[in-house]
């Protein structure tokens, strides 16, 4: 039974993995077919992603002549480390193999891993966008970070625990209760979000103008196999991200390990919020404008305080 | 044991009258700073609507129906009227910048949260979580009225401070007597119409809103 039991969470675990990393660039392709409708053009189409990535892998690589080891192993790291982010969240199943490795502090923990090892590369080649992006990534990453971990606090302390397989077995599989202090922390967490993964207000994913680019400056440098690995390990990223949110705040669907049953209506459940999400994302990103940078420590000021808030009236009414 | 879904409703909104005491205080804005007032106005409303329905208090369905038209419609007015009038549509001056205005509004929050605990163990109703934050919204427009410069935020800072206040009435106590109520709402409108009044004579006097020129005594 035991045997069995692991066979089958590893089943699981390998099913959700495959799903997550084969469906990372669709959502991205998604979220540009959604912006392009919405402004009135035609759109690349949803697998642009894809063909992007193809014709990425067929490329020779070109290195600068000063490229050190850890500049060719960040694509790598960077992908590793958000597809195990993305393992170790519940997306279709709760209670996976790999997510007691891991509680939200941890997953914090492998992000910032991810981030510390683009910046380094960003700054290896020594060329001044790269510096600058990695500058400003530091800038965005550690306002938004305390935020993320207030929102992780503030489910933590209603459902008892910082594993996020509990955290969605208190929402998903108890009666409805409204809970104002996750409303707060889930306004916080579009905003890390929107910060965390280089999306419209803080930084523009689509342009490579050098006085508001970001994300882009430190990936100026990167071409071929270890540009796709990047682009596909940002697109696990916003991936990784949506589907915390979907745990934490919209858990409703999501199977249980073992229960074949419930596999294809938890998959359905995923692409219909993964949908929705990405049409939201491509609404926000449609109605705001790019902040300056000077404005960005504001915007993740208010998230904090949101996260804070929520915290505290959890603490005053319980709930 | 499981908390009444009308009680949540109430504790939900409770949570917004925060949020957007906190967005007051963040506005840079005079005319939004208004339809945010007026905002608070409506949540109010609603919440004194629900604590109405779930302990069948009748006075309170006339409360809720005088906050809506005073608070929601007629003060926002006059207050639109106002600065339409005055001119006013500048941004408005703190004399702290925002962020810094947020924490010292955080940390009052805390402090309200903490001096209400104690209160709301005497009280009986099923709202008693509610004082604390009641408080810390009448805090909140407090810190407003002492960061802003000019003479309109500082009025919507008063208004948005009766706003707590009833809030504090309605959740502790289910509300005052309707006289008293009538009697209130009565003073913030008499109140508002003497405000324009001063605002009027601020600035035939001063040329100007701000109120820091009352400071200076003149011989003259």
């Amino acid at each position: 039974m035991m045997a069995m039991d692991q066979t089958l969470g590893i089943l699981f675990q390998l099913c959700q993995s495959l799903l997550v990393v084969m469906l990372a660039p669709l959502l991205m392709g998604w979220v540009g077919q959604c912006r392009a409708w919405l402004q009135n053009r035609s759109g690349p189409g949803l697998l642009q992603p894809y063909r992007s990535l193809r014709k990425l892998f067929h490329k020779d690589a070109v290195l600068a002549h000063n490229a050190s080891p850890l500049f060719r192993a960040t694509p790598y790291i960077l992908f590793g480390c958000m597809w195990l982010a993305a393992a170790i969240i519940p997306i279709i199943a709760v209670d996976l193999p790999f997510s007691p490795a891991a509680d939200v502090i941890a997953l914090v923990g492998v992000f910032a891993l991810a981030r510390v090892f683009i910046s380094l590369a960003a700054m290896d080649i020594g060329t001044a966008f790269g510096s600058l992006g990695a500058r400003r990534e530091m800038l965005v990453s550690f306002l938004a970070e305390p935020a993320l971990l207030m929102v992780f606090f503030t489910s933590s302390l209603i459902s008892h625990s910082t594993q996020l397989p509990h955290i969605v077995d208190t929402f998903a599989h108890h009666e409805f209760v409204l809970y104002p202090s996750l409303a707060f922390a889930g306004l916080a967490f579009v905003i890390v979000l929107l910060a965390e993964n280089a999306r419209i207000p803080v930084d523009n994913p689509s342009t490579h103008l050098e006085l508001t680019m970001v994300h882009e400056a430190m990936i100026l440098e990167y071409s071929a196999r270890h540009l796709a690995l990047v682009e596909w390990a940002s697109s696990l990223k916003l991936l990784a991200y949506i589907s915390i949110g979907i745990a934490l705040f919209l858990p409703h669907g999501i199977a249980e390990v073992g229960n074949w049953g419930a596999l294809p209506l938890a998959i359905a459940a995923l692409l219909t919020k993964l949908a929705l999400a990405g049409a939201g994302l491509a609404l926000l990103e449609t109605f705001l404008a790019k902040m300056r940078i000077f404005r960005v420590p504001e915007f993740l000021g208010t998230a904090f305080l949101l996260a804070v808030l929520g915290l505290l009236i959890h603490f005053l009414l319980g709930a | 044991m499981p908390i009444p879904f009308t009680t949540q409703i109430i504790n939900l909104l409770a949570s917004v009258l925060l949020l957007i005491a906190f967005a007051m205080l963040s506005q840079r804005r005079i005319l939004s700073l208004i339809n945010l007032f007026a905002w608070q106005g409506l949540v109010l409303a609603v919440s004194t609507f629900v604590v109405a329905y779930s302990t069948a208090q009748h006075h309170l369905y006339y409360s809720a129906a005088l906050t809506l038209l005073l608070k929601v419609l007629i003060l926002p007015w006059l207050l639109h009227r106002l600065i339409r009038k005055l001119n006013v549509k500048w941004d408005v001056e703190t004399l702290i910048n925002i962020p810094a205005t947020m924490l010292v509004g955080i940390a009052l929050v805390i402090f309200a949260f903490n001096l209400a605990a104690p209160i709301s163990q005497l009280s009986e109703s099923i709202t008693r979580g509610l004082i604390g934050i009641a408080l810390a919204s009448v805090l909140l427009s407090l810190l407003m009225m002492l960061t802003r410069r000019k003479a309109v935020p500082q009025v919507v800072g008063f208004l948005a401070m009766e706003n707590g206040l009833f809030f504090a009435a309605t959740s502790a106590t289910h509300g005052m007597p309707l006289v008293v109520e009538l009697g209130i709402a009565l003073d913030v409108l008499v109140g508002t119409f003497i405000f324009g009044i001063f605002f009027f004579q601020l600035r035939e006097t001063f040329d100007s809103l701000d109120i820091t020129h009352m400071e200076k005594l003149r011989d003259d």
